[in-house]
């Protein structure tokens, strides 16, 4: 039985009425509903800027769509342990470790400055965040937010016998950034990005590498989401030793801080290192426990 | 629309501020707005707002994300609104007069029967409207967990300041 089949059959004139009545309800209710519905009408399509598409700066390894608000200064320590299948004698990776220490700064609320050392081939990077575009809803709704990454990172690692030029230590990244919140759960993002290293291993690799990365989180609870990466790299042929950076980890919020936990197949933290350089085979094991904690400090 | 309302007796807002403000043993918690849309009807006493939770304004930019993340879920609730009357209201009287704001007050998709003791005032052919009230966390649904390194307290006080002029729309 459907409406139209109850409406169109005159064996069912009480319904009818019923279904009637029914379908004026909403009318009537509206002509009761005062100052307060007109009020809601008038604020309806009011833009509002989608926040929050993930919870830190960072989706695990690269880097995600938020910034620093104007005057926020974030300290992120972050560390990547040995690999989980060098068993009890390296206790499962934790006798290895290496560190990163990093400040970002919010010069605006569309621009961030950030600068960090690593301790995976005592390297220092330097880059700037801009946001392009903001995810917005409304009458004039922006569907994806867009921020453009730019880093400089310089390897520092004594080489007596080569003693390489400073500039072939020097490795470029940039990156655009697209992201969508979905939902106030799901969150994706897709990163196309080109690293420019001055100086490649063999002849036949190439200066500029081309990768896409890919990311999202699913929020479980208002302080907790899990975050998946990958890093397709798109002309690494001639570099088959390297591998795909894939990450899978934890976001947990706790105020002022937020605890980023996560298994990765990379030991660097810097973009040049874990999408060029990564060497671990997620799937046979060579997995890296880590973490990312990054405390916010309002400086005005 | 509402034909039985003569509209010299509607009442738009002219400007507004309102803010909370909550004490706790590590940081005093405060938030201000003046991005509120408000009608009244000095005829009947009817009184209606509606305040985007997004519009609150926090010192720190964290705490406000949180506000409207975790504590509010400003994206699934995104208003606060109040419809009810101003009982006691005598539109003749030129001075300052207390009423009491009887009806619905929705915050955080759940609406509760309040009661809040405020004044009035005219002004210049507008009228002041002045209310400061407490609001108990727990009554509307907004979680506060145990473990955040600001402590929130249970109860804010929420003050309103309403200046409406008279709607010139025919």
């Amino acid at each position: 039985m459907s409406l139209y089949n109850l409406l169109t059959s005159p064996m069912h004139s009480l319904k009818y009425y019923f279904v009637l009545l029914l379908c004026q309800l909403p009318l009537l209710l509206y002509a009761q509903g005062g100052l307060l519905d007109e009020l809601e009408e008038a604020s309806e399509g009011t833009e509002a800027p989608t926040e929050s598409t993930f919870k830190g700066t960072r989706i695990v390894n690269g880097q995600s769509v938020e910034l620093w608000d104007d005057g926020a200064l974030g300290f992120i320590i972050s560390h990547r342990f040995g690999r989980l299948n060098g068993g009890a004698y390296e206790f499962f990776g934790l006798d290895d470790s290496n560190i990163r220490l990093g400040l970002e700064y919010g010069l605006t609320d569309f621009l961030n400055v950030g600068i960090g050392r690593n301790s995976f081939q005592k390297t220092y990077d330097g880059y700037l965040k801009l946001r392009v575009l903001q995810q917005q809803s409304g009458t004039r709704q922006i569907p994806v937010s867009i921020v453009a990454f730019s880093s400089m990172a310089i390897n520092t690692l004594r080489n007596d016998e080569q003693n390489p030029p400073f500039s072939s230590r020097i490795d470029y990244t940039y990156q655009l950034l697209i992201a969508r919140k979905f939902s106030s759960r799901l969150s994706l993002q897709v990163s196309p990005t080109l690293v420019h290293r001055n100086l490649v291993e063999l002849r036949e690799n190439p200066n500029n590498l081309y990768a896409l990365g890919l990311g999202g989180r699913w929020k479980a609870t208002s302080r907790v989401s899990l975050n998946a990466e990958y890093f397709l790299r798109l002309n690494a042929e001639t570099e088959p030793l390297y591998n795909d950076a894939f990450a899978l980890g934890v976001d947990i919020e706790t105020g002022g801080h937020v605890f980023q936990l996560h298994l990765t197949n990379t030991q660097s933290m810097i973009e040049e290192g874990f999408i060029t350089e990564t060497t671990g085979d997620f799937f046979s094991g060579d997995i890296h426990f880590g973490f990312n904690i990054s405390r916010v400090f309002q400086l005005k | 629309m509402l034909g039985n309302h003569s509209h010299a007796q509607r009442y738009r807002l002219a400007s507004c501020e309102v803010s909370f403000y909550s004490e706790a043993p590590l940081e005093n918690i405060e938030a201000v707005t003046v991005d509120a849309q408000s009608a009244f009807d000095s005829s009947s006493g009817e009184v209606a707002f509606l305040i985007p939770i997004r519009g609150f304004q926090f010192e720190k930019a964290l705490m406000q994300e949180h506000f409207n993340e975790n504590y509010l879920e400003s994206e699934k609730y995104p208003n606060a609104t109040f419809e009810g009357e101003l009982e006691g209201f005598q539109p003749d009287i030129s001075e300052e007069q207390t009423v009491t704001a009887k009806g619905k007050l929705t915050i955080h998709g759940v609406t509760r029967e309040v009661e809040v003791p405020g004044t009035i005032q005219p002004a210049n052919g507008n009228w002041e409207m002045q209310a400061t009230f407490p609001i108990s966390v727990a009554d509307y649904k907004i979680k506060i967990p145990k473990v955040v390194f600001y402590n929130i307290a249970e109860t804010v006080d929420v003050t309103v300041q309403f200046t409406y002029q008279p709607d010139a729309q025919p």
